[in-house]
């Protein structure tokens, strides 16, 4: 059988001769994104600014502004109501948190919109219910962004200790890019952020973080080999060692998210949608980010003889470790 | 790398299919596990967003909690002055601003009633501190404020408190493995899965149930009572539909006092709650009605006047009934509630996730399908690039699924619709390592080496690589399981033991197949 190979064999693309201009284009794109969630805002869920949000299906699609009337006539503020484009039947609607400090106010308004939904429509199912008071979501938020950053350095910090610093270093700019993109994807789609974004946004950092371990791994193996090679060579030439391996892996798991973004049901869209990005966003800075910063940052293959122990790739990882720490 | 000594190949299948066994209770249910004797193993529970429920988070009003305190403190200075062999005689009684304080009217006593203030007051354990604080001020005045060791002791035993009536309330509802736990200092959660009726469970649970029988003081004038003036010793409250009515203060009887309490039917037919006192609590109410005959008394329910009937006779026996505006099902809540015993503190929603039951199953379709066409396209996608290395990366994921779900089930896990995300990236990044491992075998074949070298170096290089890839993926799940909530947990747990067994399953356990199918055929070359 003929199995399939999708990079060819011993591939020589030139990754570190473009990468002046990929660093002009990452930083276009990541101030284009600082700008978009900046300007345009994050649509935040429930989770992070508190209101409630009830999901209603009704046994006919309803007619928006029949319902509009029904939950603007309790005074419980600016609801936001949406239906759904693949399922018209169901409504999304969204009122804010009370401007009041009892912290039982915002789960109070509940009972009342659907009592009065209930009443003028009869037969509608809620089918899910979220009600968040202030004081929760500002925990929450707390929570998700110390979360997110926590993560992002504390897996830098391992970069360091595993590899030298430079590694590090670029690991956690290349993350920190793959965050700001992330971010930049919810302020333009307008997706809901809410609590499994985080999750998402972590996700991705994770995997951002494995595919670019498994490079650094290369050239770290790579500087061992070849110590007259200079670091541009080395890069180029891990970066397309490692190719076959990176887009096995990135359709293998795209593969897995799109069929979660076809078949998973709305409750995971944008959670899916946001790590689908990720994915292709933190297979592109593994090579233009993390990978190309490495040689700005002077990171040198050790000339020969100046560790004597030093031998082929087989040496290890442990012995790196101990010469950089 | 490629010896596997017999005893390591059996002890490598025996684990998996250990896994494989203690996976079947949970994807085969609770009924079918019975049927094939497997009932009593441990099963994943599913999360509320999948089998529908409600999940609510109260918060204690903590400040309520002082002025209970510090009102309970002044009644019971005022009861030991009056004990004492010569009463002492205090006045000018204030409970304001979370401190009480009195005059001693004779300066003589000062001390001796400092001595009793001081008494009150007890070690808060651990700490070293007394839970209140007792100074004179201006050589007249007695001031008592909770410490702040005191403080956290009162709110942690009212929350204690709280928790034990909250369970009582929800077992009395009924409903199949509810989860109710104190979170922080000043909260509980309580997780209900599969009862559909979110509005009954709050108004249940967070009734707060104070049940007060008080005489109605007659001699307040109209004009005061609609002002809200009242003299010392009464209080106005009002009725269900907002009129007033003043009352005596102190309590001839109160819920604490109540031994049962059921919903039942009035002279009429309607719904009402009938209680039943202890003895103690009976002499009392039968003494108070039968020097009382004639006059009203008032019923009060949380600071609302329920009714106010007119005593008519003596009341022995000490039972009694409550009659109001009441439905069957809230004349039932009353009752539990009362049964259950008042909660310490009032507790607010801050709050609520309920999802239904038809919701959760839509959710569990739509993950599942969206899992199996996930890892269909990946067996498929694996075979065509690796082929027969593929087929063993293959089984390596299919056992990885199973193995996941046996050891969430030993752990009592719960499956979330964010951790079948997690299961389904699972799937996709589980393969990574074979894809490292069978790139790197690539790699060295064409480097020029043998097979049994290349195989060799292929996995012992990856292994490194997939190490440190999968310890990072771990940093961020930690994270996770330590700072998210709910969701962000859910799909943590699942992400977290998908990475530790993964490592098994498709390093260890493909490398013993390979190992196997290299020293069998001893081919010259392979086709990877």
């Amino acid at each position: 059988m003929r199995l399939l190979k999708l990079v060819p064999d011993n591939t020589n693309i030139g990754f570190v001769s473009l990468r002046g201009w990929a660093f002009g284009l990452t930083a276009l794109l990541t101030v284009v994104a600082v700008f978009a969630t900046l300007t345009r805002g994050l649509e935040l869920g429930v989770d992070f600014v508190g209101g409630l949000s009830i999901e209603a299906t009704f046994p006919q699609p309803p007619k928006i502004d029949d319902l509009r009337a029904v939950v603007d006539h309790l005074g419980a503020g600016d609801a936001n109501l949406a239906q759904y484009a693949d399922n018209p039947k169901t409504v999304s609607i969204r009122v804010p948190p009370p401007k009041s400090s009892d912290p039982g106010a915002t789960n109070a308004v509940v009972n009342k919109v659907q009592q009065a939904v209930s009443a003028k429509f009869p037969g509608v199912h809620f089918g899910k219910t979220d009600s968040v008071s202030g004081k929760v979501s500002d925990e929450l938020i707390k929570k998700g962004i110390l979360a997110v950053v926590l993560a992002v350095f504390a897996i830098a910090l391992f970069g360091w200790f595993r590899f030298e610093w430079q590694f590090g270093l670029s690991t956690f700019v290349a993350i920190g890019h793959d965050v700001l993109m992330t971010l930049g994807f919810f302020a333009v789609t307008h997706f809901e952020v809410d609590l499994t974004t985080v999750a998402a946004v972590l996700t991705v950092v994770g995997y951002s973080i494995n595919d670019k371990i498994v490079i650094d791994d290369r050239i770290r193996e790579n500087m061992r080999k070849y110590r007259q090679m200079d670091m541009r060579g080395i890069v180029d030439l891990s970066v397309n060692e490692t190719l076959p391996r990176t887009v096995m892996t990135s359709l293998t798991v795209l593969l897995a998210l799109g069929s979660l973004l076809i078949f998973g049901g709305h409750v995971l869209m944008g959670f899916t949608a946001a790590m689908i990005l990720g994915v292709v966003v933190g297979t592109y800075s593994s090579i233009y980010v993390s990978s190309s910063l490495l040689i700005t940052l002077g990171l040198k293959p050790q000339p020969p003889g100046a560790t004597p122990r030093a031998k082929g790739p087989q040496s290890g990882a442990e012995r790196i470790t101990s010469e950089g720490a | 790398m490629l010896d596997f000594p017999r005893w390591k190949r059996i002890s490598i299948w025996l684990a998996l299919l250990l896994g494989v066994v203690l996976a079947v209770p949970s994807l085969i249910g609770e009924t079918y596990s019975k049927q094939i004797g497997m009932g009593g193993f441990p099963r994943i529970s599913l999360g509320l967003d999948l089998a529908g429920g409600s999940h609510v988070l109260y918060e204690a009003d903590v400040e309520d909690v002082a002025k209970t305190r510090v009102a309970a403190m002044g009644d019971a200075m005022t009861q030991a002055f009056k004990r004492e062999a010569t009463p002492i005689d205090i006045g000018d009684v204030s409970t304001n601003n979370g401190q009480l304080s009195f005059l001693v009217r004779d300066p003589a006593r000062l001390d001796a009633a400092m001595e009793i203030a001081r008494r009150q007051t007890n070690g808060v354990a651990t700490s070293g501190q007394r839970d209140w604080d007792v100074r004179v001020i201006d050589g007249t005045r007695i001031v008592m404020t909770p410490t702040a060791a005191g403080l956290k002791s009162f709110i942690s035993e009212a929350m204690k408190g709280a928790h034990d009536v909250v369970t009582k309330r929800i077992d009395a509802l009924g409903t199949r493995e509810p989860n109710i736990v104190l979170q922080g200092s000043d909260r509980i959660l309580v997780e209900v899965p599969g009862f559909q009726d979110p509005a009954a469970l709050k108004a249940l649970v967070g009734k707060t149930a104070k049940l007060e029988f008080k005489l109605v003081d007659e001699t307040v004038s109209p004009a005061d009572l609609a002002a809200g003036r009242a003299p010392i010793g009464s209080q106005v409250l009002r009725t269900e539909a907002g009129r007033p009515i003043a009352v005596r203060r102190q309590a001839i009887i109160t819920g604490s006092q109540l031994t049962k309490a059921q919903q039942g039917y009035g002279q009429s037919n309607e719904p009402d709650v009938e209680i039943q006192f202890n003895s103690e609590g009976g002499k009392r109410f039968a003494q108070v009605t039968r020097d009382n005959v004639g006059k009203p008394f008032a019923i009060i329910l949380d600071n609302i006047v329920i009714s106010a009937p007119n005593i008519e006779t003596a009341i022995l026996g000490g039972s009694a009934s409550i009659h109001g505006s009441f439905t069957v099902q809230s004349a039932q809540q009353l009752a539990i509630a009362l049964q259950s015993g008042a909660l310490p503190v009032n507790l607010k929603v801050v709050e609520e996730r309920t999802v239904s039951a038809s919701l959760g199953k839509d959710s569990i379709h739509a993950g599942v399908t969206a899992s199996v066409i996930a890892a269909a396209a990946i067996v498929v996608f694996m075979l065509v690039t690796y082929g027969r290395y593929g087929v063993y990366a293959n089984i390596a994921v299919v056992l990885n699924i199973f193995v996941i779900l046996a050891v969430m089930a030993m752990l009592n896990g719960t499956l979330t619709l964010p951790g079948i995300a997690g299961f389904v990236l699972t799937i996709g990044t589980a393969v990574d390592a074979n894809v490292l491992i069978n790139e790197r075998i690539r790699e060295e074949l064409r480097r020029g080496r043998n097979v049994v070298m290349a195989v060799e170096l292929g996995y012992k290089e990856a292994s490194r690589t997939i190490f440190e890839a999968n310890a990072t993926h771990g940093i961020s799940g930690i994270i996770m399981l330590l700072l998210g909530s709910g969701p962000i947990k859910g799909f943590a747990v699942v992400l977290l033991i998908g990475i530790v067994t993964s490592v098994f399953t498709a390093v260890t356990f493909t490398r013993m197949l390979t190992a196997g199918y290299i020293k069998r055929h001893r081919p010259a070359a392979l086709n990877i």
